[in-house]
């Protein structure tokens, strides 16, 4: 069953201020992990093994590479 | 072997820590002088849900969620959090001493690592599999964990060292900081001990080796150096850190020395795994050692010992004598080696394990800044094979004038043996 996006960004957002303390007004769609928002690779395998665990889906490995974006991840998550 | 007369004087300018008895050095240093007992009964069910024998030890009086980042916690090992918080307040108590990153080198030790880091992801594996583990586990469990913490949170590039010597640590880490000074690898070092390992497994471990106090009806009198009823440890935790200067350092930023860090000596037992060589002879060496690097004329001011004496029914004896036998060598009689005041602070801490060393340095430097010698509690009746000067109950006066030593032990499992002399400065 699809997950629906607001409920999967709001998730999302809530995981990437408790893993690094980035305020929740910084984090959107369009925001880039690394670039935007300073997240460094092993900071995003933990939000993305915590997002796993949270929305019960698979990130596999070689999908991680094209997950630039917030909205990158909203969209693997919520089509998982 | 004394230290080349070109090795330039190390001194303490710093103070950092968080104990069973307080969040930092002061309030420590206030609970020690007032005999206070930092242990506690678990709440928890260990001891129903598996048959914990001793369900009780010295946690950390002021949590570390009090102080930390929810950021920094979730992202660090309770020992590397520990680590933090004692370094981050010894280096504001040294005046945050600016210095040439690469000039600046951690030793912070402990005596287990991520201990709690590594179980809970085992659960995790079983419990759920492999891929739940989360991708900070190997960095949070490792032991040169708490070293990194601090040598990143201080941007120190000197280089950061974790030695592992059990119960000795902490003290190593003083003796390591100490000869990358002597060696002019540093000006400055932050080292320490930090130990988070209260755990079902270490509390029935220890037990099984019958080197924990099962004094579960009594937790706060259960630590007992010395008394002739003691039966074992008290598994503390916390953290120590001191920064370390070399005194041309200190003196050109106009630092003031808390202490002289004036000798340091290590041995091995080379005996048997866990119990010390019972002739002494492994930690009279390092007490030799750390007093013959002090030179003569700082060891004949030598009044005080914070002793390692972690109340096992061999090891405080075994201990007490090789004191009076290092003691006598400087002080030239074995009557003025007995004569000594001794302290136990493990009495009121616990055991800190890779921690203690570096605590109880901090309390030996602060026994000579207030000139008081810190009591050791719960002594019913003190065992009449120790033959030294022990203080009970209440703190003791030292010489009011004059310059003062005082010497720190600290001893691990697997036989290493650490010794420290501190001098006031002068």
């Amino acid at each position: 069953m699809a997950l629906d996006k607001n409920d999967v960004l709001e998730g999302l957002t809530e995981i990437i201020v408790e893993e690094t303390g980035i305020d929740a007004d910084q984090i959107a769609l369009d925001k880039s992990f690394a670039d935007d928002l300073d997240i460094d690779s092993l900071s995003m395998m933990t939000i993305l093994a915590l997002a796993e665990d949270r929305f019960d889906v698979e990130i596999p490995d070689d999908a991680v590479a094209g997950l630039t974006t917030l909205a990158d991840a909203v969209d693997h998550i919520a089509g998982a | 072997m004394p230290m080349a007369s070109a090795s330039p004087m190390i001194v303490v300018t710093g103070l950092g820590a968080t104990t069973p008895l307080g969040g930092d050095v002061e309030s420590t240093w206030r609970a020690v002088l007032a005999g206070q007992s930092g242990v506690n009964a678990l709440d928890n069910s260990w001891a129903e849900d598996y048959g914990v024998v001793a369900n009780f030890a010295a946690t950390l009086k002021v949590s570390a969620d009090a102080v930390l980042s929810p950021q920094e916690q979730r992202r660090s090992d309770p020992s590397a959090q520990y680590a933090l918080i004692a370094a981050r307040q010894a280096w504001a108590d040294a005046g945050a001493p600016a210095t040439r990153p690469e000039r600046l080198a951690v030793v912070m030790a402990t005596g287990i690592g991520g201990l709690h880091t590594m179980l809970g992801a085992w659960d995790t594996v079983r419990e759920r599999g492999a891929r739940r583990l989360l991708p900070l586990t190997v960095p949070m469990l490792m032991p040169n964990s708490p070293a990194a913490a601090v040598a990143i949170d201080l941007s120190a590039r000197g280089g950061a060292h974790a030695p592992v010597s059990a119960c000795a640590s902490g003290a190593e880490a003083v003796v390591t900081g100490a000869r990358l000074i002597e060696l002019g690898l540093a000006d400055v070092v932050v080292a320490g001990g930090a130990e988070a390992a209260i755990h079902p497994l270490t509390l029935g471990a220890f037990a099984r080796m019958r080197a924990l106090s099962t004094r579960s009806d009594s937790p706060q009198t259960a630590s007992r150096p010395y008394c002739v009823t003691r039966d074992g440890f008290v598994m503390g935790e916390g953290a120590g850190a001191l920064v370390l200067e070399s005194a041309a350092h200190a003196e050109a930023r106009g630092a003031a020395a808390k202490a002289v860090l004036a000798g340091v000596g290590s041995s091995s037992d080379a005996y048997d795994v866990a119990p010390p060589d019972p002739t002494g002879q492994g930690q009279l060496r390092a007490m030799r050692a750390a007093l013959a690097a002090a030179g003569p004329a700082v060891a004949a001011n030598l009044a005080h010992v914070n002793a390692h004496a972690t109340a096992t029914p061999a090891g405080d004896v075994v201990e007490a004598k090789a004191i009076v036998a290092a003691l006598a060598e400087v002080l030239g009689t074995a009557a003025a080696a007995r004569s000594v005041p001794v302290s136990a602070t493990k009495s009121m801490t616990g055991h800190l394990l890779g921690a203690a060393g570096a605590v109880e340095s901090i309390l030996a430097i602060l026994a000579l800044r207030d000139r008081l010698a810190p009591p050791t509690i719960n002594i019913q009746e003190l065992d009449p094979q120790v033959p030294c000067q022990v203080v009970r109950d209440r703190p003791r006066p030292l010489p009011p004038a004059g310059p003062l030593a005082a010497l720190n032990n600290a001893f691990g499992f697997g036989g290493h043996n650490m010794a420290l002399v501190f001098a006031t400065p002068s």
